[in-house]
């Protein structure tokens, strides 16, 4: 295997206003010609910092790249800079004309590029009216305008629905047939599998390198599965003791099945501590991507706020308000001019129940959403929490909820502190009992080392946990949850449902809305919204029957023939 | 999970907590941000330093050529009377008309004076004859105050020339020489720095109340955070306030500042009563605060809502009497003025500062900016809700 | 990136390729052209009508304590002129009221022995001494010190006028002896809109220019679009050059506006040469974009560019541009700080092109300081442009 481009011992610090911090401390790496590498870790890790070295824009503080001199790189960021305001059309004959692609030449080219993207019948529309998914097409059209030899994508796949996330590979698949040498760089760990070689990087630094399968297979035999015997114990809280068990490092639930990574290989998980899997025995199975990150991560040690997440005793459920309905739409309809973004959306969410709110971007989840909390007016129909609409309820009915924002929504400026005490304030907390509640949230969220730390100077698992713990402060019956965990590394995303599942099991009604679809799984039902419909509803296992799937096959797959059964049924 | 059915009606204490909780935030939110802070304070002194300077109509040492043909005693007492004036700085000396308008086009002297060559002769025999003795004062007019002001000195000059040429001839009649006595109220000297400084102190707060509130909210959108506000239980009045307050406060306190700095640096004399500049700039700061978060709650953009502050803060400076008097506008434009909260502010800071003005007139200038402060106020407060998206 | 070797400074089709690209988002997005044109005329026609330093009008209280008539016959000459409007007042306490509420701008107190000191029957104690209190006081508000001091003036000429007028007519006043005949150049009837509009269009221009082009830059930058413009071939000329040709035309055509308003709107005669004119407002209009490119490309990011933007330029603009305060008036190290504000030398060059015309003694210095600063900005632009992201 040679390589295309080498680096060694790479460093960078950004100075920031506290000091400054590191983003790569020391990365060796290499991408090897002709083959698709992925760059895969959490937001933060130091994937940009690094491709942008790599594309020259960047000079690292020390540390080298060796790539040979004749090689065109071609770099597609991650916000790619497409005017919106421009045309399809418009936007690729700047870059050709960028790009010095005479204009006999750019004939052919742009034919080419049109077929390879699907694009043809668009290039009169403005790019800022595509879809994420056309976005983002268009944008490595406008990479490719002349042929590189080397490819750096960063993030391609952020924000873009799982159809076309499955085009994109296609795109570059074919583009590595014809010798090119891509970069894919992803906070998705199912995407890394997919990839020839792929470096993981977390807090700047390399964890591992290699082909995924390379890399499972340190983990081979370390990953079970049991089938769960048909009972009334909920799947989260056989999840949850399982979690616990001596050698467990990892216990999800998948369709009906338990999926359980063991701490060493070998050694399949004794499950008989729990009642309700008493003669269940596990079978081996090829272990995930996933699992390779959790355990080079438990590694390093990284994982110990993991064990603070599940608290040692079962939480007693409160069956306070639990199965009544708490959250109901009917016929929820919003129209933005002549487009409507949701159109007659109605679903039931009973108390302590955690609900997804799926689809891909753009699909009218945030529109729906955004109603629910009272922050956008419905043009048609109802959406009622606790029997009230939010945007007219009176302050006490809106401080029944909480709400996580999507982006972390706290003053950057402002210290931990600061912004937990406004949070609790505002809400109705004061005092002693403020001052209590602080501090077991400091306790539970294991934040106390941050409380002067200001909010834009933390990492963004520890945002994530802050933001939520300012969103429960106040206890609330209701849990608003938008796209919580996008961006997080799978530690930070166990940590977090960790919580939620113990909130729902104390009666907490959760409603979330994710584009991430494994993480579907955890919740107990869900609606899918596409197009501005509800295409189905149900449990996850309902919904998987629903595509079609398979036992144990990913929701994903279940969600694309949904969609795509619907494009044919419904053509737009 | 159950809410109450009764209607429990509006808790003031609750209501209150959330005001102080949000505004709490909020004093932090400017206070911790570098650049919000600096925007606060520097700025505006050094502005008041460097206007106070700047901003003066006094004409001292205005260039002027001289032209002088007469050979008389009385031409060489002119020209010396000019040269001493302090007004004039003479720094050309003519031979010929010709040279006059070369001079004042390429603006190397502001005024030509240009004495005839008969003006001795004529001023003698001016009693006998009836005859008045004839000198030319040309001003270059690009300028038109500086232009009548100069006119205006020279006038003044000659005037005094001719009195005492009158008196000093022998043989002259002492005769009652009918005078008008003019006394300069609230500002004897005539000092320019009087009012602009106390212009300033309105001016230079209302832009720094408005520059951080037309932001808050944009800024608060863009960042997402807004949404957070809205789904607390903080009404959209409760928002208004505690967005209002803070920059208000401390742009009071800033107010407060410049007007010290105003009084004991550049001896600007306090005449009426501190508490009434105050009353009145905390009115004006919270019309002007709201008018920012209406701004603010308007924009969809960070760049929208600067470029409307701006829309909104350049005339509110012109149509203020702050450099130029109301008065002189057209009429129509004068009823525009009315609408203008700086307007007010700046009759009441010159009118206590220097005029010692009663309470009941600062309390006719205050109520308008209250007006102001609740339309504007009103509507903000409707936006927050219904402008989203 | 692929630094080809050979690659030119400026490239044609690069060059053509992103002016058309900007072209196009400034017809896309409207803003930019109302900043262009709409924005200017608002602010010529705030300026040209708010900014008047003519006080004509002004009120002015008038206590009359005499039944002589000579008093009657000088109110009558007060409301002759057209700069004072006279309000008759009852006795003192009433006029105060009206001078300290801002109804009058002065008090004119015709005493109760107005007309016997005139007509000389209370001589003063020795010859050649004053007489011992006026006929005449005035007192004037002068919180305004400007507005006090014309005011002072208007009633002294008020009162000069009658004299003169009396002593032709009862032949017991003064001669007068010296008569100043005053010229005023450029501006005969000392018409203030003729001295403030041409400046105007200078300080309108510099505001549209700045904000025109603060936010281009920094616009690229926060979009993301910056990071994919320096992956292509794109140099650091052709980048500024591009942001400027699309701008440049905007910003000429609101002068041209700007320009054409003003001498219709405003009567102003134009002296000067049209072709001098567009050069100096070329020149003009590089500063004030490079000014705004340069704030823009060092700060990054919109709200630092724009209340850079707003502080650097809108109370210099009313202040130090010498656009109402005469910059000569100003002390000698202010002075020196407004050579920093490129509006003052164009300010300059518009006065005499509007009101005197090709006066190369003015123009050819101040031209030279414009291109000057031109040079410096659009240096800073280039220097501070980077091919990196660091």
């Amino acid at each position: 295997m040679n390589a295309a481009v080498t680096f060694r011992d790479l460093r960078k610090s950004f100075a920031t206003e506290a000091g400054s911090t590191v983003a790569l401390s020391g990365v060796n790496g290499a991408m090897a010609a002709g083959r698709v590498t992925g760059l895969v870790g959490p937001d933060g890790a130091g994937k940009t910092t690094l491709i942008r070295m790599l594309a020259g824009l960047l000079t690292p503080d020390s540390g080298s790249i060796e790539l040979d001199r004749t090689a065109r790189v071609a770099y597609m960021p991650q916000k790619f800079g497409l005017y919106e305001d421009l045309t399809v059309e418009e936007n690729l004959t700047l870059y050709a004309d960028l790009n010095g692609l005479d204009r006999t030449a750019r004939e052919t080219r742009f034919n080419e590029l049109h077929k390879f993207t699907n694009l043809g019948p668009f290039t009169d529309r403005l790019a800022g009216k595509l879809s994420g998914g056309m976005k983002q097409k268009l944008g490595l059209a406008c990479t490719l305008v002349v042929a590189p030899n080397i490819l750096l994508l960063d993030e391609p796949s952020v924000g873009v629905d799982p159809l076309s996330r499955r085009e994109l590979w296609q795109m570059v698949r074919a583009l590595q047939e014809t010798g090119i040498t891509v970069l894919w760089s992803t906070a998705y760990l199912d995407e890394a599998e997919r990839c020839d070689d792929v470096i993981l990087l977390h807090d700047g630094a390399v964890l591992d390198q290699g082909s995924p399968a390379k890399l499972t297979e340190r983990v081979d035999g370390a990953a079970w599965r049991a089938l769960l015997p048909e009972s009334n114990v909920r799947k989260r809280d056989l999840q949850r003791a399982a979690g616990r068990l001596p050698g467990v490092v990892d216990a999800q639930i998948r369709g009906r099945y338990l999926n359980v990574v063991m701490g060493q290989t070998g050694a399949a998980p004794d499950l008989s501590p729990i009642p309700a899997l008493k003669g269940v025995t596990a079978e081996r199975i090829a272990p995930r991507f996933e699992d390779t990150y959790l355990a080079a991560l438990r590694g390093e040690g990284r994982a110990t706020a993991l064990a603070r997440t599940h608290p040692d005793t079962p939480p007693t459920p409160k069956t306070n308000g639990v199965g009544q309905p708490v959250i109901e739409t009917r016929d929820l309809t919003r129209r933005f001019g002549d487009f409507t973004a949701v159109d007659k959306v109605s679903f039931t969410v009973s108390g302590g129940e955690i609900f997804g709110l799926l689809g891909p971007n753009g699909a009218g989840k945030s529109t729906t959403f955004k109603m629910l909390c009272g922050l956008l007016p419905a043009s048609g129909g109802e959406a009622l929490v606790a029997g009230f609409d939010l945007g007219h309820a009176r302050a006490d009915a809106r401080g029944r909820i909480g709400y996580m924002a999507q982006k972390f929504a706290y003053l950057g400026h402002l210290s931990v502190m600061q912004n937990m005490t406004f949070a609790g304030g505002v809400y109705g907390l004061s005092g002693k009992l403020l001052a209590e509640r602080i501090e077991e949230a400091l306790t539970t969220y294991n934040l106390h080392s941050y409380t002067d730390t200001p909010c834009s100077e933390l990492p963004l698992g520890i945002k994530q946990r802050l933001a939520l713990a300012c969103a429960v402060l106040h206890r609330p019956a209701i849990l608003f949850l938008d796209e919580p965990t996008s961006g997080v590394d799978p530690i930070t995303r166990r940590e977090f449902w960790g919580r939620i599942n113990a909130m729902a099991d104390e009666g907490v009604t959760v409603l979330v809305t994710s584009h991430f679809l494994d993480e579907a799984e955890y919740c107990d039902r869900m609606v899918i919204i596409y197009r501005g419909r509800l295409i189905a509803a149900g449990s996850p296992d309902e919904i998987k029957s629903a595509g079609g799937s398979k036992d144990g096959a990913s929701l994903e797959e279940a969600f694309i023939t949904l969609v795509e059964n619907y494009d044919r049924d419904h053509p737009p | 999970m159950t809410l109450p059915d009764t209607i429990t009606g509006w808790d003031w204490r609750a209501s209150a907590q959330r005001i102080w909780f949000l505004m709490r935030r909020e004093f932090l939110a400017i206070w911790k941000d570098k650049r919000s802070r600096t925007v606060l304070i520097l700025p505006p002194i050094i502005q008041l330093f460097v206007f106070s300077y700047a901003a003066t109509f006094d004409v001292k040492n205005a260039t002027l050529g001289i032209l002088n043909e007469d050979n008389g005693p009385a031409g060489r007492e002119l020209v010396a009377r000019f040269s001493a004036s302090g007004a004039f700085d003479p720094v050309a000396r003519l031979t010929s008309v010709r040279e006059i308008a070369p001079l004042i086009e390429n603006e190397k002297a502001l005024a030509v004076l240009h004495i005839g060559p008969t003006f001795s002769r004529d001023l003698l025999g001016a009693r006998n004859t009836g005859r008045t003795a004839e000198i030319q004062f040309i001003v270059d007019g690009r300028h038109s105050n500086t232009a009548l002001i100069a006119n205006g000195y020279a006038g003044n000059i000659v005037e005094e020339f001719t009195a005492s040429y009158a008196a000093s001839q022998p043989g002259a009649v002492p005769r009652m020489m009918p005078r008008l006595v003019t006394h300069a109220w609230f500002n004897p000297n005539f000092e320019s720095r009087w009012f602009i400084i106390t212009g300033l102190v309105a001016t230079l707060t209302m832009i720094v109340a408005s520059v951080t509130t037309s932001l808050s909210v944009a800024r608060e959108r863009e960042l997402g955070t807004f949404e957070q506000l809205l789904v607390t239980p903080l009404r959209p009045l409760e928002i208004l306030v505690g967005k209002i307050l803070p920059p208000a406060i401390l742009a009071l306190g800033e107010g407060i500042l410049l007007a010290l700095i105003g009084i004991t640096i550049f001896g600007i004399p306090m005449r009426g009563d501190p508490l009434l500049i105050i009353a009145g700039l905390a009115v004006f700061m919270l019309s002007v605060t709201s008018l920012g978060v209406m701004i603010s709650s308007l924009a969809s953009t960070q760049q929208q809502a600067m470029i409307s502050a701006f829309c909104f803060m350049m005339p509110a400076i012109i149509l203020s009497g702050f450099a130029t008097p109301i008065e002189n506008m057209p009429e129509w434009l004068q009823v525009a003025t009315y609408a203008n909260p700086l307007r007010y502010m700046l009759v009441i800071s010159r009118g206590v500062f220097l005029q010692d003005m009663p309470a009941s007139l600062v309390l006719a200038n205050i109520w308008p900016m209250a007006v102001i402060g609740v339309i504007t106020a009103s509507a903000a407060a409707w936006l927050f809700r219904n402008r989203l998206q | 990136m692929t630094k080809k070797s050979g690659n030119k400074m400026i490239d044609k089709q690069r060059l053509t390729g992103f002016i058309r690209k900007e072209w196009l988002q400034i017809v896309r997005d409207p803003s930019s052209i109302v900043v262009a044109f709409v924005l200017p005329l608002i602010l010529l026609f705030v300026f040209g009508y708010g900014v008047s330093l003519d006080s004509r009008n002004q009120p002015v209280a008038v206590v009359l304590e005499t039944n002589a008539p000579e008093g009657r016959d000088f109110l009558a000459s007060l409301r002759a002129t057209r700069y004072l409007v006279p309000r008759l007042a009852v006795h003192r306490g009433e006029a105060t009221t009206w001078l300290v509420s801002g109804d009058v701008k002065a008090i004119v107190l015709i005493g109760a022995e107005f007309g016997e000191r005139l007509n000389g029957s209370v001589l003063p104690s020795q010859p050649g001494q004053a007489p011992v209190g006026a006929p005449i006081q005035v007192l004037i508000n002068a919180t305004d010190a400007n507005t006090g001091r014309l005011l002072a003036g208007y009633v002294q000429g008020a009162w000069g006028t009658w004299l003169t007028h009396r002593s032709y007519t009862t032949a017991t006043g003064l001669p007068t002896l010296v008569n100043v005949e005053s010229r005023i150049w450029f501006n005969q009837e000392l018409d203030s809109h003729k001295s403030i509009v041409p400046g105007l269009v200078a300080v309108v221009m510099t505001l549209i220019g700045a904000l025109l082009t603060a936010l281009v830059v920094a616009r690229e930058w926060e979009r993301g679009t910056m990071e994919a413009l320096l992956t292509t071939p794109l140099t650091r000329a052709e980048l500024l050059i591009g942001k400027l040709v699309p701008y440049f035309g905007l910003g000429m055509g609101g002068m041209t506006i700007s320009v054409v308003v003003a001498l219709i709107l405003f009567g102003l005669p134009f002296r000067g040469s049209i072709l001098l004119m567009v050069l100096s407002a070329a020149v003009f209009m590089l500063v004030v974009l490079g000014l705004g490119l340069a704030v823009s490309t060092i700060t990054r990011n919109q709200f630092a560019a724009s209340i850079i933007g707003i502080t650097a330029t809108m109370m210099p603009a009313v202040l130090l541009s010498g656009l109402i305060f005469d910059i000569r008036s100003m002390p000698k190290f202010i002075q020196l700080f407004t050579y920093v504000f490129p509006a003052r030398y164009f300010v300059d060059i518009l006065k005499s092109l509007f009101l005197v015309g090709n006066v190369w003694p003015v123009i050819l210095p101040n031209l030279a300081a414009l291109a000057f600063m031109a040079t410096v900005f659009m240096t800073i632009t280039v220097v501070k442009t980077r091919r990196t992201l660091d």
